[in-house]
């Protein structure tokens, strides 16, 4: 990206003035490295979410940010529906609430490492990912539907997990206002087999151990300890998420015409929130977000299943999990008042600080941790939010690492029994159905996470807390 | 993956920061949309891996040729998903903004197919269908994967 674009507000905020139809500024939280590296069109999109009816305050890019669908992934906006604000399809994406949950194990890196070569064929055996690999479980369609209303705290019910696991999801693992009438039945066609499954490109699940603890009183509060094993799980909506997605792409994209709203770019397709298929949407992205909220769930129970058998003495308990393509009604404080907004977030995550009612009272005096993935072969971070960002981004942080290139140029570099190689020679241990799949997912395709989280931290968007780097790697 | 061309018509990928851009090149328009299918295959699997053995038929209809392609597409990335299914021949007939197609192809067996990703959806991103200054049809766009 052209720097010079830029107005320098410190050296880890830029902001892109008002222009050309845009109803608020565009800010990029960066340090000036990270934004040479951006796409133009990161620059294009920021400023093109920025004309869209309704939109408050600033149209933001997080540090990952890069080139998405209409949003750039790594965008936040928040919309108010007293302004004929608006909430779209495409600002949350097809992969609805896609996200990461951490657990402890209560292991250390020492328990675990001798039986690591177990563990990654027992994980592999028994949590379905990659293309034509169903989940165990089938729904019938009364199923279906309360999966759909009750996200995780169906899942708790039907057995998998228990009650304490749902306090650290974020909307205590159900979220409301969700309306399975409002989900296609070719949606929930797609989802019939797929729950409990992992899926495939980035998704992943990795056991990690924790190499630095970069604030140990939080750390302390977190129970988060050099040397000790976690595991993350990253995955979504799965074909649910994708179809409604879809179809609500496409009947946003004719609705925003009769709605009168000029679109700079179909992707960006969105209709008022107050209007019949604005409040249609909610209802489906919502139950969407209960069916991401159930899969990681049921992971988890497959999880703890394996750990029973492999690590008898481990015990899988919820440190957070955190959604990461969302549109969620939040309130915030605009110019002295509290306003009730549509908060659209693509590829970021939420980042509550301290205080904010939202939060389980375990969490209350410290803010919500917050969950950034790397890749197989690097580290990923464990942050804390801030009190600050709630006046920042909405209290958003960034996601991940974000691609360096693309998967195209990945195949052609390397070769995935390679990638697997290397990285069993560092003790990191890879199990995928596909070896194409590690090729494109090879760690150098990444940019440098640890510069994203270096600059979050430093933007004060989020603290950092603890630093992990990877064991064991199920890749899909 | 190698682009694969015969008579024309061809397709290729380009690249789109995290996914996968899919190009479909056809002496018609109902061709570019074949191999724009073909493409997008190919971005999920070597499509010569695939056996065409079982057909499905798909019937969409949308107010101009770009969201067509888009509604093809999804049709297909649907089948695949609820059939579990990899298809890798195509036919397609348009007339009046109305798409009558054909694929051929057979059930995911993860001992044979090496599936990379996923498609989860065909995006409006990098959206373009038109004849070109070389007489061929151009039917592209970028699918999430």
């Amino acid at each position: 990206m052209d720097i010079s674009r830029l107005t320098k507000r410190s050296d880890f905020a830029w902001e892109i003035e008002p222009r050309a139809g845009m109803r608020v500024p565009g800010v990029i939280y960066a340090d000036e490295a990270l934004i040479r590296t951006m796409d133009d069109k990161v620059y294009e999109q920021v400023c093109n979410v920025a004309k869209l009816p309704g939109i408050v305050q600033a149209s933001y890019a997080m540090p990952d940010a890069h080139w998405g669908y209409g949003f750039p992934i790594g965008g936040v906006a928040a919309f108010d529906a007293a302004k004929d604000g608006v909430v779209s399809a495409g600002g949350v994406g097809f992969d609805i609430s896609c996200g990461v949950r951490c657990l402890h194990t209560g292991l250390n890196k020492n328990d675990v490492e001798p039986l690591n070569k177990r563990l990654v064929d027992a994980l592999f055996s028994q949590i379905p990912c990659g293309l034509g690999r169903h989940g165990k479980i089938s729904l019938s369609s009364e199923d279906m539907d309360a999966m759909l209303i009750g996200g995780a705290e169906w899942a708790v019910s039907a057995g998998y997990g228990t009650t304490e696991d749902l306090e650290c999801i974020e909307e205590g693992g159900r979220m409301a206002g969700a309306n399975p009438q409002a989900v296609s039945d070719k949606a929930k066609n797609r989802q019939r087999e797929e729950m409990g499954t992992l899926g495939s490109g980035n998704h992943y699940l990795e056991v990690q151990h924790i190499t630095e603890i970069f604030d140990d009183q939080v750390g302390k509060m977190f129970g988060l300890h050099a040397g000790d094993v976690v595991v993350s799980i990253h995955c979504g909506s799965r074909g649910l998420g994708h179809q409604i997605g879809t179809e609500f792409l496409r009947a946003m994209v004719i609705a925003a015409t009769e709605h009168g709203i000029d679109l700079p770019d179909r992707e960006l397709a969105c209709a008022p929130i107050a209007s019949p298929i604005g409040e249609s949407y909610l209802g489906a992205m919502r139950a969407g977000i209960n069916c991401a909220l159930a899969n990681r769930q049921i992971i988890t129970h497959l999880t703890r299943e394996v750990l029973a058998d492999v690590l008898p003495k481990a015990t899988l308990t919820m440190l957070y999990d955190v959604s990461h393509n969302t549109c969620k009604v939040e309130e915030h404080l605009i110019d002295g008042q509290r306003k009730r907004l549509y908060v659209h977030r693509k590829g970021a995550t939420r980042a509550f600080g301290p205080g904010h009612p939202d939060l389980p009272a375990a969490l209350q005096s410290i803010g919500q941790p917050v969950l950034i993935g790397g890749t197989m072969g690097t580290a990923s971070y464990i942050l804390v939010g801030t009190k600050e960002n709630e006046a920042l981004s909405f209290s958003s942080a960034c996601h991940g690492a974000g691609r360096a290139m693309s998967r195209h140029q990945a195949t052609r570099q390397w070769r995935g029994r390679d990638v697997i190689a290397e990285l069993a020679s560092r003790n990191i241990l890879v199990r995928s159905p596909s070896m194409r799949g590690v090729a494109e997912e090879a760690p150098p395709a990444y940019k440098d996470v640890s510069a994203v989280v270096e600059a979050a931290h430093r933007a004060g968007l989020a603290r950092k807390v603890a630093r992990l780097e990877p064991m064991v790697c199920i890749k899909g | 993956m190698i682009p694969y061309s015969e008579m024309g018509q061809r397709w290729e990928h380009f690249p789109h920061g995290a996914d996968v851009g899919i190009r479909g090149v056809g002496t018609s328009l109902a061709g570019a949309f074949e191999q724009a299918a073909l493409a997008m295959t190919a971005a999920i699997v070597d499509p010569g891996t695939v056996l065409p053995v079982t057909r499905i038929d798909i019937n969409c209809e949308a107010p101009n040729d770009e969201l067509l392609l888009v509604d093809w597409l999804n049709a297909l990335i649907y089948e695949m998903a609820a059939r579990q299914m990899l298809f890798a021949r195509f036919s397609v007939q348009i007339g009046d903004h109305r798409l009558s197609g054909q694929a051929w192809g057979e059930r995911i067996d993860p001992a044979r197919h090496q599936t990379a990703v996923e498609v989860k959806g065909a995006t409006y991103t990098a959206l373009h269908v038109a004849k070109n200054d070389d007489s061929l049809w151009y039917a592209e766009c970028v699918v999430d994967v």
